[in-house]
C-alpha cells in the first residue's frame, strides 16, 4: 500500500492573540507547526501501513522551512517527504494550491491513498483535499472519522455527517480527509527523530515539474484577498448578577422578552 | 508579480509588519523587508502611510465571462426535505439578485424531491433546475458533481451558492475545481460591488482572528459556501410563481464512490448544525456527573448539547459535540455557554451565534468579551435553577 499525506505548517493557534492597542495580530514569538488535524492524516497512514505494509510519503508546499515540518513527519515513521517550494507558487488559493500538489503528488505515484487533515487551521476552508482529489480524478470522502477496513482495491470508512455517521465504500486510488476522532496520534521515537536527522526532503521547484505556470500561484488562483481587516466583537453585554435564583430568573426574563424561549 | 519596498519612502514605522497576516515582513536596519512567506496578499499596501510599498501583479488573460448570468443556489435535500440553509440561501440571493438585476435558480437534486421544487419558489427562486432520479437518491460526491457541472457548463450561472455544511464542503470545491473556477468557503457576508458587478465574499480566517473579503474577477460562475443560520429565510410566498426545468441525466456506468448506510444519531437529540438553541458545557462543569444538567437544560429548550475541547478529550462526551475550530462550528439563535471559559478556538466555532450566554466563575474569562448575557457564578448552582425556573413556565403555559 503506497500511502500519500499532504501536510501543511501553520502558526500554532494556541499562542495567536491581538494587541489591544493596535488590534492587529501578535506574530512575535508564535512557532510555526504541523497543521493539528495532518497529525492525524499521518497517524493513520501509520497505522494503515503497520497493518498491511507499503509505504509513506508525505508532501507539502510552501517556503524552504516547511522542510522542518516534513521531517516531523518522518520521525513519526513517514517514509519519505516532498516539499514544493518556489516562488511561483507563492499566493496560491486552493485551486491553485491543489493544482500544484497535484503535479507534486505525480512525482511520488503509483499510489493507493491519499489523506489529507479535514482543514488546514490558518485558512479553515477544507477545500484543498477534495480540489486535489478532481484534479487527480479520483474519488474522494470528507471528514473520515474510522476505516472500517481497506485492501489493495477498497476501502470502507466512516463519515461523519451533519445527521450522525454514514458508511462509504470508495474505490482505491482513493483521497480521504480526517477529522480528529479517527485516532490518537504517537508522539516521535528518538531513534525515528534521530534518523529523520539525516534524511534527506526532496526539494521540488516550477522546473522540475510539467505544469501549466498560467496555474500556479496568484497568477493561478482564481480568488482574490481584496481586504483584510480585524472583526470587531464590540457587543453590548449585560451583566446579570445576584444569587444563583435571581440570576436564573432575569435570564428567563431577557430570554423571554427577546422571544428566544419558545415554550 | 513583484512585491517591493521603495526604500526612499519607507519612514520605519512598521505599520506593514502589524498588517502582514502571513508574518512575513520584519524590520532590517529601519527598513521592511519582505521574506518568501509573502503570498502578495496587498495587506501592507493598504498600511503603508508612505506608499514604500509596491505591489505590481502580471496581467491575467480574460476569459469571456459576459455570458455568464443569474444566480444559483444548491437547494440541499436530506431524505426528502430541504435543509433550511437553502431557503436561507434563496432569500440573501433575492438582495443580490435585486442588485444584478438578476434572477434566481435553485438546483434540486435527489429522488423523489420534484415535490419540493413549489416550496424553493415560494421561498425566493424564480426557476428550478430538477434532477429527479432514483439514482440520485443518497448525496454523492461524484455523481452530484456530474449533474452540476454539466448544467453549470449549459446554462453558465455567474454564481452559485452552496451551504457550508459537512455535504456542501465536500461538494462545492469537487464542483468548483471540475469548473476551474474560484471558491469561498464559509462566507458570513456577501455583497454585489455594483460598479464592478463583482460578488463580494467576506469570511473569517485564522480561527475568526481576521476577516479577509474575496473576490473572483476572471473565473465563473463565482462560487461561495455559507454557513447554515447566517441568513435568514424569507417568509412563505404561495403566490410566487416559478419555472421548473427537468435537468437531463443518465446514471453514471460505475460509481467509484458508494454510500453503504446511515448510522444516524437522531434518537441522540438534535444536531448541532440544525440546533437553533445550544447549551454547551465546559470544564467548568465540573466532573462527568454534571453533565446531566445540560442535557436536561438543552431537552428543555428543545436544543442540542455541545461542549468544549476539553471535555471530549477526557471522554466526557462524544466528540460530535465539540464546538469550535477543531469541532463543528454552529450559529444558532441561543448559545448557552456553561463554565466555557472561550478560548480562541471555542469562539471561532460560535461567535457568529445570535445571542450568547455565558455562565462562568472567572470574571476574566474571555468567552464574557463576546457574550450578550454575562453570569458571573457557578455553572452548577446557576443550572439546577435554570432548569427549575423553564420547567415552572412550561407547568403554567400547559
Amino acid at each position: 500500500m503506497r500511502i500519500i499525506v499532504c501536510v501543511k505548517q501553520v502558526p500554532s493557534t494556541n499562542e495567536v492573540n491581538m494587541d489591544p492597542v493596535t488590534n492587529t495580530i501578535i506574530r512575535e514569538g508564535i512557532e510555526s507547526v504541523l497543521n493539528p488535524f495532518d497529525t492525524y492524516a499521518v497517524e493513520e497512514a501509520i497505522r494503515i501501513k503497520s497493518a498491511l505494509g507499503g509505504s509513506i510519503a508525505t508532501i507539502s508546499m510552501g517556503i524552504p522551512t516547511v522542510e522542518e515540518i516534513l521531517r516531523d513527519t518522518l520521525a513519526l515513521g513517514a517514509d519519505e517527504g516532498l516539499l514544493l517550494t518556489d516562488r511561483a507558487f507563492a499566493g496560491a488559493d486552493t485551486l491553485a494550491t491543489a493544482y500544484t500538489l497535484a503535479n507534486g503528488v505525480k512525482k511520488l505515484a503509483p499510489f493507493d491513498l491519499i489523506i489529507c487533515g479535514k482543514q488546514a487551521t490558518d485558512g479553515d476552508t477544507a477545500q484543498v483535499g477534495p480540489s486535489l482529489a478532481v484534479q487527480l480524478d479520483i474519488p474522494h470522502a470528507t471528514d473520515i472519522s474510522h476505516i472500517e477496513s481497506i485492501d489493495e482495491k477498497k476501502i470502507v470508512c466512516r463519515r461523519l455527517t451533519d445527521d450522525g455517521y454514514e458508511l462509504l465504500e470508495m474505490d482505491l486510488p482513493a483521497l480521504i480527509t480526517v477529522v480528529k476522532e479517527i485516532n490518537i496520534p504517537r508522539l516521535p521515537s528518538i531513534a525515528g527523530i534521530r534518523a529523520s536527522k539525516k534524511a534527506s526532503i526532496k526539494k521540488v521547484g516550477v522546473n522540475d515539474l510539467t505544469v501549466d505556470e498560467s496555474r500556479l500561484g496568484l497568477k493561478g488562483s482564481p480568488t482574490q484577498v481584496v481586504k483584510t481587516f480585524i472583526p470587531s466583537h464590540d457587543v453590548d453585554c449585560e451583566i446579570i448578577t445576584g444569587k444563583p435564583e435571581q440570576q436564573a430568573a432575569t435570564l428567563v426574563q431577557r430570554l423571554t422578552e427577546k422571544n428566544l424561549l419558545d415554550f | 508579480m513583484d512585491i517591493k519596498i521603495i526604500k526612499e519612502n519607507c519612514m520605519g514605522c512598521e505599520a506593514c509588519v502589524s498588517s502582514c497576516p502571513f508574518g512575513a515582513i520584519s524590520m532590517e536596519d529601519g527598513i521592511a523587508v519582505i521574506s518568501d512567506a509573502c503570498t502578495y496578499c496587498g495587506s501592507c499596501v493598504d498600511s503603508c502611510p508612505a506608499e514604500a510599498i509596491e505591489l505590481t501583479k502580471d496581467e491575467v488573460i480574460h476569459k469571456d465571462i459576459s455570458s455568464y448570468k443569474g444566480i444559483w443556489v444548491f437547494a440541499e435535500q436530506n431524505e426528502g426535505h430541504l435543509r433550511s440553509v437553502a431557503l436561507e440561501l434563496l432569500a440573501e440571493a433575492q438582495k443580490l439578485a435585486a442588485d444584478l438585476k438578476t434572477d434566481i435558480t435553485a438546483v434540486l437534486i435527489g429522488a423523489d424531491v420534484s415535490k419540493l421544487a413549489p416550496q424553493l419558489i415560494a421561498h425566493g427562486a424564480d426557476k428550478v433546475l430538477l434532477a429527479d432520479e432514483p439514482f440520485l437518491k443518497d448525496f454523492n460526491d461524484e455523481v452530484y458533481t456530474e449533474v452540476m457541472v454539466d448544467a453549470a457548463n449549459k446554462y453558465r450561472p455567474d454564481i452559485i451558492l452552496m451551504g457550508a455544511t459537512t455535504n456542501g464542503r465536500s461538494f462545492a470545491p469537487r464542483v468548483a475545481a471540475s469548473l476551474k473556477t474560484g471558491l469561498t468557503a464559509d462566507c458570513t457576508v456577501l455583497r454585489v460591488n455594483t460598479e464592478t458587478g463583482l460578488l463580494e465574499q467576506t469570511r473569517p480566517a485564522f480561527g475568526g482572528n481576521l476577516m479577509a473579503t474575496i473576490i473572483c474577477p476572471y473565473h465563473r460562475p463565482q462560487m461561495a459556501t455559507v454557513r447554515p443560520k447566517v441568513f435568514k429565510p424569507l417568509p412563505t410566498d404561495e403566490k410566487r410563481s416559478g419555472e421548473i426545468i427537468r435537468l437531463h441525466t443518465k446514471a453514471p456506468q460505475k460509481l467509484r464512490l458508494r454510500k453503504l448506510s446511515n448510522i444516524n444519531a437522531a434518537a441522540e437529540g438534535i444536531s448541532l448544525a440544525d440546533a437553533d438553541i445550544i447549551v454547551a458545557a465546559g470544564r467548568g462543569i465540573g466532573s462527568a456527573k454534571n453533565m446531566h444538567l445540560v442535557e436536561e437544560l438543552a431537552s428543555l429548550l428543545g436544543g442540542a448539547v455541545g461542549s468544549s475541547r476539553p471535555l471530549v478529550d477526557t471522554g466526557w462526551i462524544p466528540y460530535k459535540h465539540q464546538v469550535g475550530q477543531t469541532g463543528k462550528t454552529v450559529g444558532p439563535k441561543l448559545y448557552i455557554a456553561c463554565g466555557i471559559s472561550g478560548a480562541i478556538q471555542h469562539l471561532a466555532g460560535m461567535s457568529s451565534a445570535e445571542t450568547i450566554v455565558a455562565i462562568n466563575s472567572d470574571p476574566e474569562a474571555p468567552i464574557f468579551q463576546i457574550a450578550h448575557y454575562a453570569l458571573i457564578g457557578d455553572c452548577t448552582e446557576i443550572l439546577p435553577e435554570l432548569i427549575a425556573q423553564v420547567k415552572a413556565i412550561k407547568a403554567q403555559n400547559n
